[in-house]
């Protein structure tokens, strides 16, 4: 800052602190909330403290839920998660290695198939690519719920993007060595990337994890949803009063490893959304 | 761009994009399609058997006034996430640029709601603002104001902006932070010496010089209002009460599963994809040419 004010510091560092307390105000509240009883919730006002019901609570989520066990769900989410990580990582890196380091013809249509993508997020496409997910046979499967999703290009445009900076002089190294294009890839591209690889991973895990309305069509039996879908159905619906510890509980839960994945990793993290986007 | 030095090999560059051409032909290219088909059918009413019926579908979806007042609900439900999430995170930024030490640890505490899934943060909100039960409910009703978002339009409206901005600030503030520590000091500085006090030098130097920045952002929280906010109003209001909450990404889902009006659906479906390919036509085309990093 230009001056050195106490007074305005002191100020400064109080509405910051105000901000951080409202935003993080909801998650603490659903935390309070999966800590104490039924009968405290439905009668309002829910106290600012949590209660004691923890342990009661997470474990009636964990193996029993509202109607599929929360432990089911998080082993789902995490299935899904990771497949669409690495699933992307994987197919983009081949093809971005194709794309930028070969010469072949039909190779600009490629470039712009892929590319198209980017356009379109799979809200725009639901019904017809759930047709085809019916007529594949996908429906409650893991592959159903990994496949569509791995369809954009956003990580194909970044690794172009990194392949595009990676000087020249190390291919012809490779070259005068007698490398192919394979191991140059593996041995020389890989290692290259990790960075951009490990940033992308965080995002892509996260994006994994959150995604609800393609697993919300895609699953029909209650043993293959999500944990981040799951949460729809455990709402109380009409007259239901459901189970509102149980369920806040569930959302505790379900937020954790991406969490986890953002604080831990934030230096990734913050690389990879700043990556993404450009 | 190109490289300069190439591998030549006969079928390996094709072997290579194959994985990532079958998925895109199978899962995007192909629905794309068939969504552009559909929208020019009209099913019989068991299904049965599809007429090309060509524009009709687009004709009476344009004079459906539903149909209309779902542009205008989503282009105020846009609006209000977009300016709330930005001024809340511009400011966020600003005071955190301000700070000497701690800025790291503020940015910590505030990034992390971006993790929390839409549907998730739904599910939050809706437990705050539950008529009957939520503490935020029972907090107005005390100041005397009965809180109904399930039989107020307005409400249920204002309750999915705040929940969908809330999200959103974070991923703002990120940007809108790493934009202001990227202003030399040194123009402030000389800015100071000359006299001009701190809401002069904001007006006139640091936000003009944010404004890359802060279009970038505009048409990401446009898209993410569009299209990554189907969680919040599938969990809090579904659409509801009556239609003031319908924005169009839900509208797909409601009338194409729900209604099973799949030419409809369809329909819809190809004008929101001209709408998204609009959007990223101007973030390749003014956005990408003006950000640095």
């Amino acid at each position: 800052m230009v001056t050195d004010n106490r007074v305005g510091t002191i100020v400064t560092h109080g509405l910051l602190i105000l901000g951080v307390a409202l935003m993080c105000f909801p998650i603490w509240l659903t935390f309070v909330g999966s800590t104490v009883t039924q009968r405290e919730i439905v009668q309002p006002p829910l106290p600012l403290l949590p209660g004691g019901q923890f342990l009661e609570n997470y474990r009636a989520a964990l193996f029993s839920g509202v109607n599929a066990p929360v432990g089911r769900m998080l082993v789902n989410s995490t299935v899904m998660a990771l497949g669409i990580a690495i699933g992307k990582i994987a197919i983009s890196l081949l093809s971005a290695f194709a794309i930028v380091y070969f010469r072949f013809p039909g190779r600009m249509l490629c470039f712009w198939t892929i590319f198209i993508t980017l356009m379109l997020p799979v809200e725009v496409r639901i019904v017809p690519t759930y047709e085809i997910a019916v007529q594949l046979g996908l429906l409650n499967s893991y592959s159903g719920l990994i496949l569509p999703l791995i369809a954009s290009a956003t990580a194909t445009f970044l690794f172009r993007q990194f392949f595009l900076t990676v000087p020249d002089e190390l291919v012809e190294a490779a070259r005068m060595d007698g490398a192919g294009p394979m191991r140059f890839f593996k041995d020389i591209l890989l290692p290259l990337s990790v960075t951009n690889i490990a940033a992308l991973f965080v995002i892509l895990f996260i994006y994994g994890w959150n995604q609800f309305l393609w697993p919300l069509l895609v699953t029909t039996d209650p043993d293959m949803n999500t944990i981040v879908m799951g949460i729809k159905q455990m709402l109380p619906q009409a007259d239901d009063y459901g189970n509102w510890p149980v369920t806040m509980a569930t959302a505790i839960l379900a937020i954790l490893p991406p969490v986890a994945v953002v604080l831990l990793m934030q230096r990734l993290f913050v690389k990879g959304l700043v990556e993404t986007e450009k | 761009m190109e490289k300069r030095v190439v591998f030549r090999h006969a079928w390996l560059p094709y072997a290579l994009v194959a994985p990532q051409l079958l998925v895109t032909s199978v899962f995007f290219l192909w629905p794309a399609g068939q969504a552009v088909l559909q929208s020019t059918q009209l099913p019989d009413p068991f299904g049965l058997s599809t007429e090309f019926v060509g524009l009709e579908n687009f004709e009476y979806l344009f004079s459906d006034r539903y149909y209309r007042a779902s542009f205008l609900t989503t282009g105020a439900f846009s609006v209000g996430v977009t300016v709330l999430s930005m001024s809340v995170a511009l400011a966020l930024a600003v005071l955190a640029d301000g700070v000497i030490r701690g800025s790291g640890v503020y940015r910590t505490l505030l990034i992390w709601p971006y993790a929390v899934a839409p549907a998730i943060a739904g599910v939050m909100w809706l437990f705050m603002f539950n008529p009957s039960i939520g503490v935020v409910a029972y907090w107005l009703k005390a100041l005397g104001y009965d809180w109904n978002h399930v039989l107020n339009g307005g409400e249920a409206m204002s309750l999915v902006v705040i929940a969908a901005s809330w999200k959103q600030v974070s991923y703002n503030f990120l940007f809108f932070l790493a934009g202001l520590q990227a202003i030399p000091r040194s123009l402030i500085e000389a800015a100071a010496i000359d006299g001009a006090g701190a809401w002069h030098r904001f007006r006139t130097i640091i936000l003009p010089l944010l404004s890359p920045t802060t279009f970038f952002l505009l048409v990401v929280n446009v898209v993410y209002a569009f299209f990554e906010t189907f969680g919040i109003i599938h969990t809090i209001t579904l659409g509801g009460p009556g239609q003031s909450t319908m924005i169009l990404v839900y509208k797909v889902f409601a009338d194409g599963f729900v209604g099973q009006d799949l030419g409809s659906s369809a329909a819809q479906s190809v004008v929101l994809m001209g709408i998204v390919g609009l959007l990223t036509v101007i973030q390749f085309r003014f956005v990408e040419r003006q950000v640095h990093y």
